[in-house]
């Protein structure tokens, strides 16, 4: 089946993306990537260790961007200048990689975010030649705005970031879905592989998770469990499900030739 | 001697020295990261060409794991 999900013009075959945080080691955050069959993993832009050892281990030896698209964010960044400024700092990083993941965040309890300052910092982006995928509410006129500034993926939370809350409103994803063309990606909120499958089932274009995976007692399993939620979401969404039909049974069997009763 | 903020933390020098011979102290020669200098970026490129400067504010930062 050739179904990619396509963005900024690139054509990736997996629709999971996934972050690369909260694993117990370097180690186990590659295996689970490669259970997960992602292409796609966002990177975060912290401070180096000034008393870093020279040999310590680094995340771009174990997950190397010649292997996977790198999407770094600006998690932890609550004004568009600081946001900007990461991302500057993560292009210049990777050798002039312009696909970046845009968060603004509200405050650090809800992690919710902060959609003027990420209006902001896309229009800034945006005109600096960044290809920005941007985290956002699940506000549709806002996703759309998001669009017409000019970023190549709308990425909705479906639940609070880290929360595993599952998709609490699935008609805001869809008004979001009818408004905009560029892919629209699922991003926070996953909790397990059912909310996965149901938000490509909704008809979104990916999903983006990482606590899921690494908050799971069992990373690597869940990373393939995912895997199997996106994929198994997405064919039944191109499959077209069957109309509900409340109070209408329908038998599967044929209704003829059903031997007749020996009482009379 | 100059004084300059290094990641938020305060660093004295006896006096000017470049950003590669800062980096190269710091232990971080061909190590992935990238520089902020007063806001600004300052391509690696160009490293061996910038002399520090008294009240510099810099940011050093690595790629780390993250959602």
């Amino acid at each position: 089946m050739n179904d990619k999900l396509i963005i900024a013009g690139k054509n990736y075959s997996s629709r999971l993306l996934v972050g690369t945080g909260k694993y117990k080691d370097f180690a186990e955050t590659r295996t689970a990537l490669d259970a997960s069959g992602t292409e796609i993993v966002t990177v975060a832009i912290r401070r180096t260790n000034l008393g870093q050892k020279a040999d310590e281990p680094n995340l771009l030896d174990a997950v190397p961007p010649s292997e996977f698209t790198y999407l770094p964010n600006t998690a932890g960044c609550y004004t568009a200048d600081d946001a900007v400024r990461t991302l500057r700092l993560a292009r210049e990083l990777l050798d002039g990689h312009s696909l970046v993941k845009l968060e603004v965040l509200g405050d650090p309890q809800s992690l919710y975010p902060n959609v003027i300052e990420t209006l902001a910092a896309a229009k800034t982006l945006v005109s600096e030649g960044f290809q920005v995928m941007v985290y956002t509410s699940d506000d549709p006129i806002v996703a759309k705005q998001l669009e017409d500034i000019g970023c190549v993926a709308i990425m909705p939370l479906a639940s609070l970031i880290g929360s595993g809350m599952g998709i609490l409103n699935p008609w805001n994803l869809q008004l979001i879905m009818e408004r905009v063309q560029v892919p629209v990606i699922v991003d926070a909120g996953v909790g397990t592989a059912s909310d996965a499958a149901i938000a490509m089932e909704l008809g979104c274009d990916g999903v983006l998770m990482n606590t899921a995976i690494a908050g799971a007692k069992n990373p690597v399993m869940m990373a393939s469990a995912m895997k199997k939620a996106v994929e198994a979401g997405r064919e039944a969404y191109l499959a077209g499900r069957m109309p509900k039909k409340l109070y209408s049974a329908s038998p599967s069997s044929p209704t003829a030739g059903i031997i007749s009763s020996t009482r009379s | 001697m100059i004084t300059v903020s290094i990641n938020g933390e305060t660093r004295q020098f006896p006096q000017s020295i470049s950003i590669a011979a800062l980096i190269e102290e710091m232990g971080l020669t061909g190590k992935r990261i990238a520089l902020e200098r007063n806001g600004e970026i300052v391509p690696r490129s160009t490293f061996a060409d910038q002399q520090l400067a008294d009240g510099d504010r810099l940011e050093v930062v690595v790629a780390v794991g993250g959602g």
